[in-house]
């Protein structure tokens, strides 16, 4: 691996995993790509191919010169632009907790890709419990927002998290969490852990 | 080859000269009708490589020409109608790419059209000139690169009509086109687009002195019936806002007349631009033009499948399209990005708030500019 990608990747606790889910070949579906640079690791590193879905003007122009393929649209309208099953994975990275109508995007994510790959910050990781208890919003590495100029709509745990999964009949098919310096949790994912990273797919 | 028009002037192209290629081979045209022989004219910017890789094709829209960018010696205002966006470091840079404007057969800047000489009766073409579709456009624009000896366009873009054009020369050449960009386009025209494109027409053709076509022999030009057809093409150019914006319920001399002279601004505003248009653009071309986009719509070989058509092309795309434009809406633009994601084609698609309805692609916008350049970095000259 290049030094860029292997810079990118520390800061990104997330985006180790999410690579190591990715076969050479496997289409890929990035919702909020940002400027790219998942979407382009994925590529280099992991022979995927596919394309980044952002909303944000100054994102598309980045991803566009980082060569990657971007479409613009809001995901909260749905995906209709992409057919069913097109992909193999369709990532959504840390963006589940600013969209709108969460459960449309999980199943137009499970429509168009055999799997969904979702990483979310956890409200309930106990560093962010303490903060309320202490009277204040928690401000976290995975939560680095103030309440007032948070992109942030929905506020859920991981535990809300997969009590939706269970409630709308999705299977979790793997689930990796990690603590706000990126270390593996392995017990009370909920307490200790500060971002979750799952596989899900249709049950 | 070099045909360098470049005086070094950074803020563009500068000084330009249009040129005329003749071709004597006959072009089978949609309709069935040939054109035994034809001449184009066309101007370049910058320098074509050994290779013949650099190249890049800008088509015109329903009133454009080959004259993309620069002034001519003679002509200092005569400024190309694309020149924000061609010259020394710009999206089009002419440092880079050999950029290549041509005036599309029947057009009537100087290509062969209506108004030219039919070699058979020695007359002006008038009503007999064929009807000209989008794919003839681009077999004789292919005939034009065999002459500049260009083999493979890096990239063919063209906004409006134009960005008909270069979709159409990413499926019918695919093998020619490395980056196809399209902008403010859509994969054909809806009823309301071929609605008003109808009630243009019928403006001219209703026009008494269009004489069926044959108002040359006449001495006359159906100046009424274009300008109206302009006015009606121009208020669908435009968007609400921008309108209400630059021309609100303003008066043009300050209180109502209470007649049916120009009192509001944007009569005003609609009566130049039509006379203005009417002046110089010939009505037969006008007509034509607009059946060429009326008839637009490749999906018609594959039943109506344009992701079949698109899966032919092999170049990348870029779509393009304006938060504002009500004539080809952001939605017609995602249409052909659909059709290029589920054919698996390398496509980005940028959606531009932009203010100025359908001709916001002319605009000189920084941010529009850079998604252009962005693209065309990542294309290989």
């Amino acid at each position: 691996m290049n030094p860029a990608a292997a810079k990118t990747l520390a800061n990104r606790s997330d985006w180790n995993i999410i690579a190591s889910w990715v076969q050479p070949g496997e289409r890929v579906l990035d919702l909020g790509c940002g400027d790219g640079s998942l979407l382009k690791l994925l590529i280099e590193e992991r022979g995927a191919r596919g394309y980044g879905v952002e909303i944000d003007a100054q994102g598309v122009l980045a991803s566009i010169r980082n060569g990657i393929n971007v479409v613009q649209t809001d995901i909260d309208h749905g995906l209709a632009e992409f057919k069913d099953n097109a992909f193999e994975h369709v990532v959504l990275s840390r963006t589940l907790q600013t969209v709108r109508h969460t459960e449309n995007t999980l199943r137009e994510m499970l429509r168009v890709g055999r799997e969904a790959v979702v990483s979310v910050p956890n409200f309930g990781y106990w560093k962010n419990r303490q903060a309320v208890l202490n009277g204040r919003m928690p401000v976290s590495e995975d939560l680095p927002y103030q309440w007032y100029d948070t992109p942030n709509v929905r506020f859920f745990t991981l535990a809300d998290f997969e009590a939706l999964c269970e409630q709308m009949g999705i299977v979790v098919r793997t689930r990796e969490v990690l603590d706000d310096s990126g270390k593996p949790v392995l017990e009370e994912h909920n307490f200790l852990g500060s971002l979750g990273v799952y596989r899900i797919a249709k049950g | 080859m070099t045909t360098t028009n470049i005086t070094g002037d950074t803020s563009g192209v500068g000084l330009v000269e249009a040129k005329r290629a003749h071709f004597d081979t006959p072009l089978t045209l949609r309709s069935g009708e040939v054109m035994p022989a034809y001449d184009l004219v066309y101007e370049t910017y910058g320098t074509l490589n050994a290779d013949g890789t650099n190249a890049i094709l800008v088509c015109h829209a329903l009133s454009g020409h080959h004259h993309i960018a620069g002034h001519y010696a003679d002509e200092p205002k005569n400024i190309g109608w694309w020149d924000n966006i061609v010259g020394p470091g710009r999206p089009l840079d002419t440092n880079r790419y050999f950029i290549v404007g041509v005036n599309n057969l029947g057009g009537c800047h100087g290509s062969t059209g209506p108004a030219s000489i039919n070699p058979a009766t020695g007359k002006p073409w008038g009503a007999d000139f064929p009807m000209v579709t989008v794919i003839d456009w681009v077999h004789s624009q292919a005939r034009l690169a065999d002459l500049l000896g260009i083999q493979c366009w890096a990239a063919v873009i063209g906004g409006s009509l134009g960005g008909m054009q270069a979709l159409r020369w990413s499926v019918t050449y695919p093998e020619r086109v490395r980056s196809t960009i399209v902008i403010a386009a859509a994969p054909y025209l809806t009823a309301q687009n071929i609605a008003f494109n109808d009630v243009a027409r019928q403006a001219i053709l209703t026009d008494p002195e269009f004489y069926g076509g044959n108002y040359y022999e006449h001495g006359a030009r159906p100046v009424r019936g274009l300008r109206l057809a302009r006015m009606l093409g121009h208020i669908t150019y435009l968007s609400d806002d921008q309108m209400g914006e630059k021309f609100g319920r303003g008066l043009r001399n300050g209180n109502l007349s209470f007649g049916f002279d120009v009192d509001f601004q944007i009569e005003s505003y609609l009566h130049y631009q039509g006379d203005k248009f009417a002046g110089h653009f010939d009505a037969n071309t006008y007509l034509l033009m607009t059946r060429a986009l009326d008839y637009f719509d490749p999906a018609r070989e594959e039943n109506g499948d344009l992701t079949a058509v698109m899966k032919r092309a092999k170049s990348d795309f870029l779509i393009v399209s304006f938060t504002t434009d009500w004539r080809f809406s952001p939605e017609r633009s995602r249409e052909i990005v659909s059709s290029l994601l589920a054919a698996e084609k390398n496509v980005s698609y940028a959606e531009i708030d932009l203010a100025f309805g359908h001709d916001s692609f002319l605009l000189d916008d920084p941010y529009y500019h850079s998604i252009i350049d962005a693209h065309l970095k990542k294309v290989q000259a």
